[in-house]
């Protein structure tokens, strides 16, 4: 077949347009509220995020999905309204929340018109300060998260990443315990421990406002401040979590789930925290073993080459604490041995020989390049300001980045793969329609 | 706020066609330096043939393994390294491709497109490579009871128009589809007399069109096949049907025969969904990916403010022919499906003969209005529905919908209710789990 374009060649690549420097206004709050807040005009809407650092490493020992639970029945009432009314003050308004909890942060965001900021940054502030906890709302929200567990439990995809965690970390660690918590920690959840759990965690100094979009920054603060102004609660001690136990072997779970079609496998590590020196070379690492367009080096392997799964990547959560890095793929029953092969020799070959100069650039490339691209929406915006606002990056962390990333060598990439990735002691977990053939 | 979504929806957008028939649609937005490309087909599930079900996505996963000029081994990176991200869908009306990258990636983006609609290859090896690839993915939605019950109650509601089957085809033909039958469609479909381009950005519309010629105004334009002619009956009688697998969760859907996007009766149906479920907006790529204010709607105050749900959604999706307004519930732990059918029932049969209230309709006026200022945040999202409804026929109904949305009368919900929420037009189907015989994990340490 013959060219019909103008040249029938690739246009050439060029130096993408770097984003515009975000230059956010960071104020500190008398109360010890962070408001970081970034006016934009791109729609007449605002994003609020609220990130309380009370995240599942919170929660008590004896009560695991604390804050889950937490996080659940936050909007269903408060210490001057109802869940009824609360949920007509924003949802007359066009206005849902996303409410969520990680390790270390519980969340609440939601984008409004500009013209309702005021009043929904009020509501959502009688939320965080003072929630209410009605029974009755409580023993629903507990229905929806036993009913979520079941759920969970019947999804490879989800019992997979859950087993390996607990086996990288152990089932009490607050990294390996399950984050929803258990049938009997969720049942015999109450009112009080809540209370009690959101006393002892919600503080001032734990909260991190931002606010982007249509709305003036000045205005923004004033109204932030009108709202936490005045919160007053003691800053609890920080969490500390237990460094996770060496592994010095290889483990393989399997977890036969015969009712289903297809395997999942979750194969990881222990890591590193997000604050170790190498955390860019080991990010860089992760996206050419698999992430760099469709998954990376695994893509290739596993999906491209061998045609064996829809899905497969690699993600690294480097966190407070060491963060696991986890390797996710889906396939036939038939295949699951095959494409675990494949993954050690990528991470054989990623440890012997590092990378190429090739991907190295074209790596870092694309993730410099595509800033504008995450920073394009008030909420990509937002979350951004809000993860460089909790690991400490400074407000200039979108113009830094670009330096962090350049400074990266092949040897520091290599050194990275050599570190984190070794198959003798990773953790393997199955899930699904799969026999151990040994 | 209707000014705000409205004054968007109707920026400047320059339409053109080329001479071999390709429809371009190009609208500057310079909030970014990016720019998003989209290039849409008429084709889609419903085109297929007993036996070649699955081919149009088949045929989508085969338009990203290389052309004549885009050899494989370059085709990885090719717009990650302007920064962008690329990806593709098929579904039951159309088939699209996108970038969204830097600006200066316009020749590239556009370039990609313009191999994908004339040079692609289909290698044979490719071609059985990725037949393991999708029924994987076909695999791993039977992993998902709710998303198993979706497909049978389609396939249940659906006797005639090929709305029946599942975008990702049944395994069987999956199994058997021959490179020749992927090739073969991919040449009956791929011409530009059959495709919307969409280009949105940070980019001078002149300057577009001059670069849109120059890469696709050679590739000759060719007889396209006549889409489907079949209408689905009228349905006369509730249909059901029931999944019984092993699982550990009860699932439950109602669908209704429902209005096609183009109709008048589709936005008092989308209010209706609304005020019933909670506004998701027309949004197809976005509308979905964060949860809609439904806290006060019918539905959830019946089945989840009860306790008899932990979840229930509407879906009222704009398509090119009648589809189906599905309501979908997932019974929490202990409660029968039965109980939670019952109270959906006796809520969908007081709205069918009691109506609606003024103010609810008011409500889910300013929420469906509000969705479309959220949805219209971003340049991709923007060439999303350009592409989306141009591709079905309507550009007028994403242009205009905030009015279209004010324009609807209690009058028009409540009729809506009472004609598509009847006994007759109804397909219920159940997720009815068995007891999960559990085989115990094992470790291995090596």
């Amino acid at each position: 077949m013959s060219s019909n374009s103008s040249s029938g060649r690739l246009p050439a690549a060029a130096v993408s347009t770097p984003a515009a420097r975000l230059a956010p206004a960071r104020t500190l709050l008398a109360s010890g509220v962070v408001v970081t807040a970034k006016e934009t005009r791109k729609t007449p809407a605002v994003t609020i995020n609220l990130a309380v650092r009370a995240g599942t490493v919170c929660d008590p020992a004896d009560a695991v999905g604390a804050s889950f639970v937490l996080s659940r029945v936050i909007d269903r009432g408060s210490a001057h309204h109802t869940a009824d009314q609360l949920a007509e003050a924003l949802e007359n308004r066009g206005i849902s929340l996303s409410i969520g909890v990680n390790r270390h942060q519980l969340s609440i965001v939601c984008t409004c018109l500009s013209a309702d900021f005021d009043a929904v940054l009020g509501v959502l502030g009688e939320m965080l300060m003072e929630p209410a906890v009605p029974d009755t709302e409580l023993t629903l929200r507990k229905g929806e998260v036993l009913t979520a567990i079941a759920q969970d439990d019947d999804s490879p995809y989800i019992k997979a990443v859950q087993e390996l965690l607990a086996l990288l970390y152990g089932r009490t660690h607050p990294y390996g315990r399950p984050a929803k918590g258990t049938v009997e920690s969720v049942e015999t959840m109450t009112r009080a421990r809540l209370l009690a759990l959101h006393g002892e965690r919600f503080a001032p100094a734990e909260l991190s406002l931002v606010i982007v979009g249509d709305v003036d920054t000045g205005h923004a603060v004033d109204v932030a401040n009108r709202v936490f102004g005045a919160w007053s609660n003691p800053t609890p001690p920080a969490i500390a979590i237990p460094p996770p136990a060496a592994i010095t072997e290889r483990r393989t779970l399997v977890v036969p789930m015969m009712n289903k079609s297809q395997a999942d496998i979750a194969y990881g590590f222990v890591t590193i925290q997000r604050s170790d020196p190498t955390y860019y070379a080991c990010s860089l690492m992760n996206n050419i073993l698999g992430q760099y367009a469709m998954g990376g080096r695994l893509g290739d392997s596993i999906r491209e080459r061998q045609g064996m799964a829809y899905y497969v990547s690699s993600g690294l959560d480097a966190n407070l604490s060491e963060g696991p890095l986890v390797i996710r793929a889906g396939v036939s029953p038939a295949n699951v041995d095959r494409a675990i092969a494949s993954i050690d020799e990528e991470l054989d070959r990623i440890r012997a020989e590092g990378v190429t100069e090739r991907e190295l650039a074209e790596s870092r490339q694309y993730l410099i390049g595509s800033m504008p691209r995450a920073l394009e929406t008030n909420a990509g915006i937002a979350n951004f300001l809000q993860t460089a606002e909790f690991f400490g990056l400074g407000l200039d962390y979108d113009v830094r980045l670009r330096d962090y990333l350049s400074a990266v060598t092949l040897g520091d990439v290599q050194a990275a793969a050599h570190r984190l990735l070794d198959p003798a002691r990773a953790s393997v977990v199955i899930t699904g329609p799969y026999e151990a053939t040994s | 706020m209707a000014t705000s979504a409205e004054a968007r929806a109707h920026a400047p957008v320059r339409v053109a066609t080329l001479a071999n028939g390709l429809k371009v649609v190009v609208r500057e937005e310079h909030t970014a330096p990016l720019a998003s490309v989209w290039c849409w087909y008429k084709v889609g599930s419903k085109d297929e043939r007993p036996g070649l079900t699955g081919v149009s996505h088949w045929v989508e996963h085969m338009n990203f393994k290389g052309t004549t000029n885009i050899p494989r081994d370059q085709v990885k990176g090719i717009i990650e390294q302007f920064g962008g991200s690329w990806n593709g869908y098929t579904w039951i009306d159309q088939t699209t491709y996108l970038e969204t990258a830097s600006r200066e990636a316009l020749d590239r983006m556009l370039f990609i497109e313009s191999e994908r609609m004339a040079r692609c290859l289909y290698h044979p090896d490719d071609c059985d490579s990725e037949r393991t690839v999708i029924i994987s993915e076909l695999q791993g939605g039977e992993n998902d009871p709710d998303q198993l019950l979706d497909q049978e109650l389609v396939a249940t509601a659906f006797k005639a128009h090929p709305y029946r089957h599942p975008t990702i085809g049944w395994l069987s033909d999956l199994e058997a589809m021959t490179r020749d039958d992927l090739f073969g469609y991919y040449r009956r479909y791929y011409v530009p007399n059959n495709a919307v381009l969409v280009v949105v950005g940070d980019l001078d519309t002149e300057d577009v069109l001059r670069r849109v010629q120059q890469h696709f105004g050679s590739i000759p334009a060719a007889p396209v096949p006549d889409r489907n002619r079949t209408v689905e009956p009228e349905q006369n009688g509730e249909r059901r049907l029931t999944i019984r697998k092993e699982g550990t969760t009860a699932y439950l859907k109602a669908g209704f025969h429902a209005p096609a996007a183009g109709a008048p009766e589709f936005f008092p149906a989308l209010i209706l969904d609304a005020i019933l479920t909670g506004a998701k907006g027309i949004n197809l790529w976005s509308s979905f990916r964060v949860p809609p204010p439904q806290r006060r709607s019918r539905l959830y105050r019946a089945l989840v403010g009860s306790g008899l749900a932990s979840m229930v959604s509407g879906s009222m999706l704009p398509t090119e022919e009648p589809f189906l307004y599905v309501l979908s519930a997932t019974a929490t732990s202990g409660t029968s499906l039965s109980t939670v059918e019952a109270r959906l029932l006796q809520e969908l049969e007081l709205v069918r003969t009691a109506g609606v209230t003024p103010a609810e309709v008011e409500t889910a006026k300013t929420q469906l209005k509000a969705r479309l200022v959220f949805d219209a945040d971003s340049i991709t999202n923007i060439a999303h529905q350009l592409g989306y409804f141009e591709t079905i026929g309507c550009r007028d109904v994403y242009v205009d919908a905030a009015s279209k949305i004010d324009d609807v009368t209690v009058e028009q919900v409540n009729a809506q209710a009472a004609a598509m929420l009847t006994e007759a037009n109804r397909t219920v189907g159940c997720f009815d789990p068995l007891p999960v015989h559990e085989e115990p994990a094992h470790v291995s340490v090596e």
